[in-house]
């Protein structure tokens, strides 16, 4: 939803950033509204994945030009975790695996991190447990999952899941979904689709990063952005997907 | 060389065995003689010996260690930090010697038994090569020998806690466990110390398992780490024996686990699962072999080694598989995580096999924490210092989620993240 008066979140100006000495981002301008979904699609390599893991602060990246404010801060100053305390949210690609930590464990040690800094009360075990169970409902996630290692054992479909659960946990203002999509079959993919519909408020900001066009038939973007060598090179309306859909990239490269 | 050894310490831990008591039979009595005579015959080894090549006695050696003739008079309150609740019997030796007042053993169910030595000791440990054995076997005079009747059960363990308490000493534990056929018992053995300072600790385990019988030893070393450790550990399995090893190494400046497994018998198995977590200027050496004498054998080894600081983690571990044992199935992962940049590993599997329809694998790993699983943690919100602690305990986690005993696997959990916290912020 796009309204006119929203507060800005995240605004990127002329970033650029490189991993390992190779330049991976060359000049990003990007800029997310309260209320706001915003797709960013592109090719592979397109460099959609280095930005998305380097607003979360993934400290492979270097950024040698711009800079990057989230509500008005200097978002690069912040350590990962002081960015997630702060509000903001990666959806994984690959979530990790964690043999001998219980998801419910690490669930509730990440919860109650992020609501101690953000001045709220932690809950108790059993507490957390009523709390989580109520949330897993909404995505269709069978509480099983939370006796089980973090992810280990957990389809592809599962790990994106716990994702989207976590996401609802720790109630970002600027959730960044990093190929959500992948691995997911249709059912799976109506389910989370549904849970970050359900999640998103006119106070928050949803930025999906993506290969395909079939997640936006369910998360419906107000911004379409193509990224491509490290720029974004256009961007348009929820019909740019259909477009891309339809095309490809090559046009748009020729195009830019 | 002009500085070579001028005396044979073995020769120095020796002394004041003369006042050491004897044992009641006449049978052990001989057999501490044998060794005695070896022990005298043999030298220590050096790190010119392939087998002790990463490990370096020279820091046991510099203080000399008197045998402790006598168990201090001690209270059970003592203890108490050390028990374990799910336990049916507890078996207590001080600096070595049985203390009947401190053990409890009315509560073993029938066809369990806890015996005075036996002249069984030493048929499954010979000590004719091994300076170390030959030295505990010399001071031969109490252990802790549990028998196990045919077809009997027992779910709950039977904890064995060798107690250390006087600083300069050398005790000489031992322990003899024998599953006959169809038994199933579950032992601990545990070392701890009351006295913060150096001791020795020269330590035997034989165990037998008869056919279809069930075996699980859970071996917790948890001694201060000033203090030295050298275990030995025999195991011999009859036809469709079952044995279960679960070794955590977290004590000791510098200690030593040789485990030795036989499969005498046809379609025997083993799962041997080790642990050894390690800072400062720790050093633990684990060195088994895996002997596939008969058919049909199966074997499965993991052993896992997290290593902090200064210290360093030794493992090397054979898989033999002998002419004829065809059909044997064994593997071996040795995955090792390095802390610090002064840590150190040293890892070498090795495979000897002479059959030729057998299935082996092995594989070894030293790594550090992956930066993107440390990345994952902080992204939802984890401090840097609690993202290490929970990935380094993850990576101890299948070891120590094998054991069969809740209590042990808590206080493992508690420990190592409090290591991993502590340990990060210094």
């Amino acid at each position: 939803m796009i309204a006119g008066d929203a507060s800005t979140l995240l605004e990127v100006r002329g970033l650029t950033a490189s991993v390992a000495g190779v330049p991976i981002l060359k000049g990003i301008d990007f800029t997310v509204k309260a209320g706001e979904v915003h797709a960013i699609m592109g090719p592979n390599g397109s460099g959609k994945s280095t930005f998305s893991k380097l607003l979360a602060g993934h400290p492979a990246y270097t950024v040698s030009a711009g800079e990057v404010l989230f509500q008005g801060a200097n978002l690069l100053d912040l350590e990962p975790e002081e960015r997630a305390r702060a509000g903001v949210f990666l959806g994984f690609q690959y979530p990790v695996e964690i043999p001998g930590v219980t998801n419910a464990s690490f669930l509730r040690m990440a919860y109650n991190t992020v609501q101690t800094a953000r001045g709220k009360d932690e809950l108790d075990p059993l507490e957390f447990d009523d709390f989580v169970r109520g949330t897993m409902k909404l995505l269709e996630m069978d509480p099983v999952f939370l006796d089980r290692s973090v992810n280990v054992g957990f389809s592809g479909g599962e790990k994106k899941r716990n994702e989207v659960l976590q996401m609802a946990l720790l109630e970002p203002k600027l959730a960044i979904l990093d190929e959500t999509d992948s691995g997911l079959d249709i059912d799976a993919l109506r389910i989370v689709a549904h849970g970050v519909n359900a999640l998103h408020t006119k106070d928050n900001a949803v930025v999906l990063v993506t290969h395909y066009q079939r997640l936006l038939n369910y998360i419906v973007p107000d911004y379409v952005h193509v990224m491509e060598g490290g720029r974004i090179v256009k961007t348009g309306g929820k019909e740019l997907a259909q477009e891309l859909e339809a095309r490809g990239y090559d046009w748009i490269a020729k195009a830019a | 060389m002009s500085e070579l050894i001028q005396r044979n310490p073995l020769a120095d831990l020796l002394q004041g065995r003369a006042q050491y008591p004897e044992p009641a039979s006449d049978g052990l009595k001989q057999l501490r003689a044998r060794a005695l005579e070896r022990a005298n015959a043999l030298t220590v080894p050096t790190t010119r010996d392939e087998d002790w090549r990463f490990t370096d006695l020279a820091p046991l050696f510099k203080s000399s260690y008197q045998p402790v003739r006598d168990a201090l008079a001690m209270d059970v309150s003592q203890m108490t930090q050390f028990l374990v609740p799910e336990a049916v019997a507890r078996l207590v030796f001080v600096d070595g010697h049985y203390a009947p007042v401190l053990s409890r053993v009315t509560d073993l169910p029938k066809g369990f038994s806890i015996g005075r030595p036996t002249d069984a000791l030493g048929s499954i440990a010979p000590f004719e090569s091994d300076p170390f054995v030959a030295l505990n076997t010399s001071f031969l005079r109490d252990a802790a020998v549990i028998r196990a009747d045919r077809n009997v059960e027992c779910a709950a363990p039977i904890h064995v806690l060798f107690v250390s308490t006087q600083q300069g000493g050398a005790s000489y534990p031992r322990m003899f466990v024998s599953a006959a056929t169809g038994a199933r018992v579950t032992v601990i053995e545990d070392h701890v110390s009351l006295t913060p300072g150096a001791v020795l600790v020269d330590v035997v385990t034989e165990i037998e398992v008869d056919s279809n019988a069930c075996v699980c030893h859970i071996k917790l070393q948890r001694q201060p780490t000033t203090q030295f450790h050298i275990g030995h550990l025999s195991v011999r399995l009859a036809q469709d024996a079952h044995f279960a090893s679960h070794s955590v190494t977290l004590g000791a400046r510098l200690s030593r686990n040789n485990l030795h497994v036989s499969q005498m018998g046809t379609g025997a198995q083993c799962t041997l699962g080790g642990l050894a977590l390690l800072n400062g200027r720790q050093h633990a050496d684990t060195h088994s072999t895996m002997d596939h004498a008969q058919p049909h054998g199966q074997s499965e080894q993991m052993h896992r080694c997290i290593v902090d600081g200064a210290a360093r983690a030794v493992f090397s571990g054979k898989i033999f598989v002998r002419a004829g044992a065809q059909r044997t199935n064994a593997s071996q992962q040795s995955r090792n995580l390095l802390l610090s940049e002064r840590a150190r590993v040293d890892t070498k599997p090795q495979l000897e096999i002479y059959a030729d329809d057998v299935k082996c694998a092995h594989g070894a790993t030293v790594g550090q924490l992956e930066a993107d699983e440390l990345f994952y943690l902080r992204s939802r919100g984890l401090s840097e210092l609690v993202a290490r602690s929970l990935l380094t305990y993850a990576f101890a986690a299948e070891v120590i989620e094998r054991i069969p005993v809740k209590s042990i696997v808590q206080r493992l959990e508690d420990d190592i993240l409090q290591r991993t916290l502590v340990g990060a912020s210094a």
